[in-house]
């Protein structure tokens, strides 16, 4: 199935028609004079990775290009390093039939980039996942022109709007403060949250020790290994109740409400999240301390950086495409929205 | 503002419910007045500003937001009021700071539907998210947060140390801010001087009779009838009638409200005069009958002559100003009677006394009524006081079969083929404890059937406006609902959180007067397994 311009007119379509040489598909999208595919669901030849999130990042591929920090991430994940390809921020790498990549950092997790195409004066750059706000684990998004920008839109409605990262942190601190005798348990996306939350905390001067679920022990080992200071970890396991009194324990979402938490003294659920904006998201989770933080864009970064990219059309990959398409035709912005397979709803991110 | 509002915050993310009413009850206890009381009102569904609807809020959003915008934030959080406070555009420049709750209540009591339009969106700029939450949704009066009126007056009690029977007499006829209410409890001042109104009184209930007998000697026998329980009060010159929760339905029975003209608090069972049911002064109709009268605003004079209503009295909680609820029941009942000729004839009866020869006998009778509309038999200790809610082992109910039992509407899901449109699948529960002492509902069943067209429309309706909760074609309601459930026998099972399973629940009858928190428990429904 090929992208249908979704939006009020038909002359998009030519636009489109001169970037011929890059086809959004169902399960990817494809460079097709280089035959590379961008984070395809399904095994490739040659597969550029934007990052290492499970629906962005599989496995068995020939040949994997993606940043050192994806590529461990990836080897952690599947256990295989086969055919990787490491490239760094800012090198251009040469596909056949004529196509130059480079990887710009996206902001997103350790190791995440947007991937700038170019090809016969053409310049498209996939976002992958992105966010716009600072982040101590990994470098900063970059504003790079392009003609196509292909956006991601998970939190792609107004609503969205992610408050200042040091707010969630005072709530946090006051709730664990306020209950010596309790525990927070944070729920939190493995790969990247959970480093952000505690990156965030050790920045807002919390240095006890935080605890981790096994879960989370080897991604948090990987991070340090790329040199981001975590503080003091320890693991839920090797600790009793008593220990954990007036402590932060980070854990997978999936967690939070299962058998594994009676081992904890008294946890006050949280959940760190981009949907605990909203009310419902939070209590159909049983969360009792929403922390909304998001490691994508929110509503007015996406916006924003659509207006600073300034490309001359910008494609919607995945998220609530709808409202980012009718802020683009409010705007008269050129926009389509692709409708792609295999990227979840990051319900935990 | 902010702390009405963070209060509101935490009781969304709170589940339980003992948590729940520490937080109102200290909430209670740190707010000034009138700001506390004001905020219990708005808590327990007891403000209503003309001015402001839902609609309200649409239009105000719409001129603000992009209209296509505006559906898809709608859609996708569900809910008007929390959309509304995420979208509203920050303000430039200067605003005055947060408004106080009573301050709140001033404007908004204030606004006609013209200066809603100006006045509304200059207090929505003073708040915040969580402050502009709090204000829709108190000004639109619908909190829907799961807070029951009967919550927050437990939690009310809780705060100052008061008895919650003290709390509910006092309660009915006195207006937000409770000014009287907080003076009593708060400030140490005399109770609300309740001598010369039409007061609601707590009801005196009853527990099921379970396996056990009672001795007749010291056990008297009446029929439960089947209609609704009223409390039919005259004071001060005025008239009042109310349902079992304690709302006010004079207006839908005017008849009734005539006919009491002396002093008098009575407790009796509302019917409707007929053929069906027995008695001494002619007969009652069926339910049906009663059911057409029942959650009328105005009634038609043809209404009034097809379906004249009448008070079937079981006792009487107070006589021309004298309290009579200390008093055993015997010294009661004859006062009783005594009173009843001073009574319009048409309009009031006595609920007989079942004579036996002993408890076996009175199985006997109980098996033998033909009428579908008794619900069975009530006993009643002859040296009870009339005291509020259920205390053990004075009085008793005893119903007939099938099995029945009181639930709370706990979560609704379509139906398939032609009820696909409807919320026909109902999730009830159970209390596993005492509610009053933060026990909580517990799922025992579903039922799909029982109902009839016009009642599957009220739960549908009752299901999509109480919508607390959404997990996909599930919809979790805020638990205000309480409906008598029919069943052929309960086993205990272990497939199931509480530990039984009914065989073929259907929903017997929608029971709109009563709280939920005098729905069944847990124990009684285990106690009805035969297994
Ligand atoms: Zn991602
Ligand atoms: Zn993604």
């Amino acid at each position: 199935m090929t992208a249908e311009p979704v939006g009020p007119s038909s002359h998009f379509l030519s636009m489109s028609a001169a970037f011929s040489w890059i086809r959004p598909e169902p399960h990817g999208i494809h460079i097709v004079p280089a035959n590379c595919w961008i984070d395809p669901s399904r095994a490739v030849d040659t597969a550029l990775v934007t990052h290492g999130h499970a629906d962005h990042a599989r496995g068995g591929h020939g040949t994997t290009i993606a940043t050192p920090e994806t590529l461990a991430i990836m080897k952690l994940r599947y256990n295989t390093a086969e055919g990787a390809q490491p490239v760094h921020y800012g090198e251009v790498t040469k596909l056949p039939g004529g196509v130059q990549a480079s990887y710009i950092p996206a902001g997103h997790v350790l190791g995440s980039a947007q991937i700038l195409l170019e090809h016969a004066g053409e310049r498209v750059i996939i976002t992958g996942d992105y966010k716009r706000r600072p982040d101590p684990t990994c470098p900063p998004f970059e504003v790079t022109p392009c003609d196509i920008f292909i956006t991601e839109a998970t939190f792609g409605l107004p609503l969205f709007t992610h408050p200042p990262i040091e707010e969630e942190m005072a709530k946090l601190l006051a709730r664990l403060n306020a209950n010596p005798e309790a525990c927070v348990l944070v729920g939190a996306y493995a790969l990247g949250k959970a480093q952000r939350v505690i990156a965030e905390l050790r920045r807002a001067g919390h240095t006890d020790p935080i605890y981790l679920h096994g879960a989370m022990e080897k991604m948090c080992r990987l991070y340090e290994e790329f040199g981001v200071d975590l503080g003091e970890l320890r693991l839920v396991a090797d600790h009793t109740k008593e220990e954990m009194r007036g402590s932060i324990i980070i854990s997978p979402p999936s967690t939070l409400n299962d058998r594994w938490s009676r081992r904890l003294p008294d946890p006050i659920t949280a959940m760190a999240s981009g949907w605990m904006r909203v009310r419902q998201r939070a209590r159909q989770r049983n969360v009792e301390l929403p922390l909304i933080i998001s490691d994508h864009a929110d509503w007015n970064e996406l916006t924003r950086t659509i207006e600073e990219v300034n490309p001359q059309e910008s494609w919607i990959t995945h998220g609530r495409e709808e409202a980012l398409l009718r802020w683009c035709q409010l705007h008269q912005r050129r926009a389509r929205a692709l409708s792609m397979v295999g990227y979840e709803d990051d319900e935990d991110d | 503002m902010q702390q009405f509002a963070a209060l509101l915050d935490a009781l969304v993310y709170t589940s339980s419910r003992n948590a729940k009413l520490a937080l109102i009850a200290d909430y209670l206890r740190q707010t000034p007045d009138p700001d506390r009381g004001w905020a219990l009102a708005a808590l327990t569904d007891g403000l209503d500003f003309k001015a402001v609807k839902a609609s309200t809020i649409r239009n105000l959003m719409k001129e603000r937001v992009d209209p296509v915008l505006w559906s898809l934030n709608r859609d996708f959080v569900g809910d008007t009021a929390e959309t509304a406070s995420l979208l509203w555009p920050n303000p430039v420049g200067e605003t005055l700071p947060p408004p106080s709750v009573s301050e709140t209540v001033d404007m908004l009591q204030a606004m006609n539907r013209t200066s809603v339009v100006t006045e509304l969106p200059r207090l929505l700029d003073r708040l915040d998210v969580s402050g502009r939450y709090a204000l829709i949704k108190l000004a639109t009066g619908a909190m829907r947060i799961g807070i029951s009126a009967r919550l927050g007056k437990v939690a009310f009690a809780q705060s100052f140390g008061v008895s919650v029977d003290d709390v509910e007499e006092y309660w009915h006829g006195i207006a937000p801010p409770y000014s009287e209410l907080f003076d009593w409890a708060a400030h140490g001042k005399a109770p609300p001087d309740t001598e010369n109104m039409p007061l609601f009184r707590p009801f005196m209930l009853a527990h099921p009779l379970e396996d056990g007998t009672v001795d007749l000697a010291d056990y008297v026998a009446e029929w439960k009838w089947d209609g609704i329980r009223v409390q039919l009060v005259h004071a001060g010159g005025e008239t009042r009638l109310y349902s079992r929760s304690g709302d006010d339905i004079t207006a839908t029975f005017p008849e009734m409200a005539e006919a009491l003209t002396i002093p008098a608090v009575l407790d009796g069972e509302l019917l409707v005069q007929g053929q069906h049911q027995g008695g001494e002064a002619g007969g009652a109709a069926s339910f049906n009958a009663l059911q057409q009268r029942l959650g009328r605003k105005t009634v038609s004079k043809k209404m009034l002559s097809e379906l004249p209503a009448f008070v079937r009295l079981y006792d009487a909680l107070s006589l021309e100003g004298e309290d009579l609820r200390s008093l055993p029941w015997e010294q009661r009942r004859q006062r009783l009677e005594s009173f009843l000729p001073r009574l319009p004839a048409p309009r009031f009866d006595l609920s007989q006394i079942v004579e036996a020869r002993d408890f076996a006998h009175l199985a006997q009778i109980r098996e033998g009524t033909r009428a579908d509309a008794i619900e069975g038999l009530m006993l009643k200790r002859r040296d009870s006081p009339y005291v509020a809610g259920r205390k053990t082992g004075l009085w008793y109910k005893w119903k007939r079969d099938p099995l029945l039992i009181d639930c709370v509407l706990m979560y609704a899901q379509r139906g398939s083929g032609k009820r696909s449109s409807f919320y026909s699948d109902y999730t009830f529960g159970c209390w596993d404890g005492d509610p009053d002492q933060g026990a909580e509902l517990l799922p025992v069943g579903k039922a799909y059937s029982g109902f009839t067209d016009e009642e599957l429309k009220f739960l549908d309706k009752h299901v999509r406006q109480h919508t607390i909760n959404r997990f996909g074609p599930v919809r979790e309601t805020d638990k205000s609902l309480t409906f008598e459930v029919a069943f052929d026998s309960v086993h205990l099972s272990k497939r199931h959180k509480s530990g039984l399973a009914m065989r073929f629940p259907r929903i017997h009858r929608i029971r709109k007067n009563k709280p939920v928190h005098e729905a069944d428990r847990i124990d009684t429904l285990r106690a009805m397994v035969r297994d």
